[in-house]
């Protein structure tokens, strides 16, 4: 066992874990941080997906351990109380999901790519840099959509 | 995962020292290493994470050569403004590597280190000449890539960066598996002073290999046209379920030629 402290969602946390433990466990076991899923569990999916001082990453393939000092943001930690992300708003109103499962992590792989990207996005620059999430249901187009209005969203929101 | 014991070193020599104990991995990004441990491919007894270590990443260009640090991410060279106006083949190809998040955690280092068949810089390193520099010597790319996931890396030594002349004109062309992103087959073309440099990664049984053939005649006529008609024996080349050999030897002709097409 060893000791690891972190700031998850603007919280400093601090616990005692095995050196295995990855990231993605480490939110949903020892912080109950659920909104965070495990999908493939083999860095293709994008379920996990996270902020790591403030870039997107896949919390299933990296060591809480390592992460000592680093400013972690979950889904949990995009709504301002009761009031949505603005990309979070724009996924509910063009119904940007099916079962919900993928959400989380396109979720978070979208608020990067405005960060990376600015917020007027074309269909192909979303579609490219949503490679690594995966989604079976909604065959894409409405979380296309949601991206783009969610982005332009962000920019008005500043 | 099986157990292990975690080191996070904070200088290139504690790290060496650590890992030169036969029973422990470094880890750069994990983003090989973490899922291999998972599926219990690899079970190292230590691991040494190169991410407390500073002074391993960044980007310069200085004296027609770009040296770019072995913890450098694959997103920081794509970005890279200096490289994109020295080497644009080499920020394009960082950008082709997995995804956005892997891109944010994957190494350079840790790429060239793994020597993964299908994996992207080894072709750079070779089609460009590049020089690998570790804790203790420098090692031609030539040298450096010995076979499948095989490198001239003794147990314990790190590469710190990783050198790169600037060529006249060089791009890389990809043929990505859709599903891993990995190269089916990937051809790197560099326009040097000494001549042409082809390099090829994904298609090879012991992975990246020069074609000598290609080099010849693009050395004296850089054009698509001068390597139309080689066909490529299929001696050594991958066969499996995504492409027959005899796929992969033709589709290394035509990413050459769009390479050539396309370099800059």
């Amino acid at each position: 066992m060893a000791t690891v402290s972190m700031s998850v969602n603007g919280k400093l946390v601090s616990r005692d874990i095995d050196p295995r433990t990855l990231l993605v466990d480490f939110l949903r076991e020892h912080l109950r941080l659920t909104g965070t899923h495990v999908g493939c569990d083999t860095t293709q999916c994008g379920c996990c997906t996270v902020h790591v001082d403030g870039k997107a990453m896949k919390s299933c393939t990296l060591l809480a351990i390592g992460l000592e000092g680093a400013q972690i943001t979950t889904i949990e930690g995009l709504a301002k109380g009761q009031e949505l992300h603005p990309m979070q708003a724009a996924f509910r109103e063009h119904h940007g999901l099916q079962c919900g499962f993928c959400t989380p992590g396109m979720i978070m792989a979208a608020v990067d790519m405005v960060n990376r990207k600015g917020n007027h996005l074309d269909d192909q620059t979303i579609r490219e840099e949503l490679e690594g999430n995966i989604c079976r249901c909604t065959g894409y187009h409405n979380i296309v959509k949601a991206i783009h209005s969610g982005a332009e969203a962000m920019g008005a929101a500043k | 995962m099986y157990p292990f014991t975690y080191h996070r070193p904070d200088s290139v020599s504690a790290a060496a020292k650590l890992a030169g104990d036969a029973e422990a991995k470094v880890m750069a990004g994990g983003m090989t290493l973490l899922p291999t441990m998972k599926q219990r491919l690899a079970s190292p007894g230590a691991i040494v994470d190169l991410n407390g270590v500073s002074g391993l990443s960044g980007v310069t260009v200085a004296g027609g050569k770009v040296t770019i640090g072995a913890m450098t991410r694959h997103a920081d060279v794509h970005t890279s403004a200096e490289l994109r106006k020295a080497i644009p083949a080499l920020a394009d190809l960082a950008g082709w590597i997995g995804d956005p998040m892997v891109r944010h955690r994957g190494t350079i280092g840790g790429s060239v280190a793994n020597n993964d068949p299908a994996a992207d810089y080894p072709a750079a390193c070779m089609a460009l000449g590049a020089t690998i520099v570790t804790d203790r010597r420098e090692i031609a790319a030539e040298d450096f890539f010995t076979g499948l996931f095989d490198t001239a890396l003794e147990q314990g030594e790190l590469i710190t960066k990783i050198v790169f002349p600037v060529p006249q004109k060089a791009a890389y062309q990809k043929f990505r598996n859709p599903a891993s992103r990995y190269a089916i087959v990937g051809v790197f073309v560099a326009q040097t002073s000494a001549g042409v440099r082809v390099a090829v990664t994904g298609a090879g049984e012991s992975g990246v290999f020069r074609v000598k053939s290609f080099e010849d005649a693009l050395s004296k006529d850089f054009s698509a046209k001068a390597i139309e008609a080689i066909k490529l024996p299929t001696d050594g080349l991958n066969s499996d379920i995504h492409a027959d050999a005899v796929y992969r030897a033709h589709l290394i002709n035509v990413m050459a030629r769009r390479a050539v097409d396309a370099a800059k």
